[in-house]
């Protein structure tokens, strides 16, 4: 049955908190992170970007089990170096995969990773490939003073996607999509614009919440059954919100909740969660894992550990949680300059 | 850099692709066609080896010079990697500020963006070394 073979993650290392982007704007930082159940974010270094963190996130998950016969490489993101050259065929030369190979970059604001993985799901299905190969990474902007800026991030992860020696079966994926215009960046603008309180509920809430009962519902399936659930995180206070109103304990979802301490990395958001998860489960665990893209759209998946699991290289490459525990604190002048945010003269 | 030297030089740049003189058994990185040792013997038969991304500090130095392409990054790290497969890397150590830096540091290769021409122009990668904890 199609699935995981392999996954892997990669978090910049640097982090800003709340506290320095509130003293900063002059606003307060308890109100923020009570109100976006967010206490700080990861910052990309001034040399990395969505190609080096796909290639990195790659790395660790070939670490863990060096998979062969790879067909495709998709690269979801927000934030690809480039308006025009793929970042998909940087990462495959990165990975000696070229030239026999097929690669294309993704777009859905942040659900482009999880797009990536249901093309490279129905090309194995159908047999057209062996193996191919998803992420989802970004290097997202927020303007200086937005409220967005407390969350955006840098961040991804990759999944070898395959038939044999699955970790973890994909049992079934479901997608929503909508026209809902919540959040939208015009080309040439150097920062996304969002349609304010019109994100809740029209967009996250309603695409999420209607992914995952359809999911339970195909499957036969209550909250109960799954050990863990993962839901796209553009904060903290909206998984948690919809994980209760679809009727998750905190239990299930506290291992997947990553977003409080390295932002929301957009592409890589859900994903990174359901690799935190990865990092623990045990054969038979039942995974609920629902994504949102702004534009908007949900995909979701329900997956089950395999006893493949067992022998799998988890100790490979290093944990999530591990990942975002050895982050340094920078402050808001060294953020503008890793960020580019200063203007320099020619 | 120009866009054809770059793109050649992109294997071994982007996975640390060396040679390995099959008479001898060591390693080049960056890649020679022959072997210093063997000469004669080893033209032509030097083989492409990918070198394992993993490795230690066998000497470093602070840069503090402004250069253009690494304002963003200054003061920093240049070292000489011992990788475990004995053949000796230099290249930036990032990640790490410069008084945590130590002899013997564990230390792996990470895919960076190295230099861009200018706003407009190609964005060249590749490796440089950050802390293996
Ligand atoms: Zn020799």
């Amino acid at each position: 049955m199609v699935g995981i073979v392999s996954y892997g993650s990669y978090i910049p290392r640097w982090r800003i908190k709340v506290e320095e982007i509130a003293r900063v704007w002059g606003e307060d930082a308890e109100d923020i992170k009570s109100g976006l159940f967010i206490y700080s974010k990861s910052v990309p270094g001034p040399d990395e970007d969505t190609a080096t963190i796909s290639v990195e996130a790659l790395r660790n998950a070939m670490n863990r089990k060096s998979v062969k016969d790879v067909g495709a490489v998709y690269v979801g993101s927000e934030s690809h170096p480039y308006a025009v050259k793929p970042t998909s065929t940087i990462v495959a030369e990165a990975m000696g995969f070229t030239p026999e190979i097929t690669a294309a970059d993704y777009e859905f604001a942040c659900k482009a990773g999880t797009a990536a993985m249901q093309s490279v799901m129905g090309m194995v299905e159908s047999g057209m490939i062996k193996n191919g190969i998803a992420i989802g990474a970004d290097t997202s902007q927020g303007a200086p003073g937005d409220a967005l800026e407390y969350s955006a991030a840098a961040g991804g992860t990759a999944f070898i996607i395959g038939n044999d020696n699955t970790i973890a079966d994909i049992k079934r994926t479901y997608s929503v999509t909508t026209d809902t215009p919540d959040f939208w960046r015009r080309e040439g603008q150097d920062y996304p614009r969002h349609g304010g309180r019109f994100t809740g509920e029209p967009a996250y809430f309603r695409h999420v919440t209607s992914v995952a009962k359809k999911i339970m519902e195909l499957m036969g399936t209550k909250p109960e059954d799954y050990t863990y659930a993962v839901f796209h995180q553009p904060n903290g206070k909206f998984p948690t919100r919809a994980a209760r109103m679809l009727g998750f304990k905190e239990s299930q979802i506290k291992q997947g909740l990553i977003v409080p301490y390295i932002g929301n990395t957009y592409s890589g958001s859900m994903i990174t969660g359901l690799s935190a998860i990865l990092d623990i489960a045990k054969p038979e665990d039942r995974i609920l894992a629902v994504s949102f893209g702004s534009g908007a759209g949900s995909d979701g998946f329900h997956i089950e550990i395999t006893k493949n699991m067992e022998d799998y290289r988890r100790e490979n490459a290093k944990a999530v949680w591990k990942q975002i525990e050895s982050g340094k604190y920078i402050d808001y002048a060294i953020y503008t300059k890793f960020k580019k945010k200063i203007k320099m003269g020619d | 850099m120009t866009i054809p030297r770059y793109w050649r030089e992109f294997q071994h740049r982007y996975r640390l692709i060396g040679t390995k003189c099959p008479k001898c058994g060591r390693i080049y990185f960056p890649p020679r066609e022959v072997c210093p040792y063997c000469h004669r013997e080893s033209i032509g038969k030097m083989q492409k080896v990918e070198i394992k991304n993993t490795g230690k500090v066998y000497s470093y130095t602070v840069i503090h010079q402004d250069v253009p392409d690494f304002k963003f990054l200054k003061p920093y790290l240049f070292i000489i990697a011992e990788m475990d497969s004995g053949v000796k890397v230099s290249g930036q150590l990032v990640d790490v500020s410069p008084e945590d830096v130590r002899i013997g540091m564990p230390v792996r290769i990470s895919f960076r963006r190295i230099r861009e021409e200018d706003r407009a122009g190609i964005i060249e990668y590749g490796y440089k070394f950050i802390p293996d904890e």
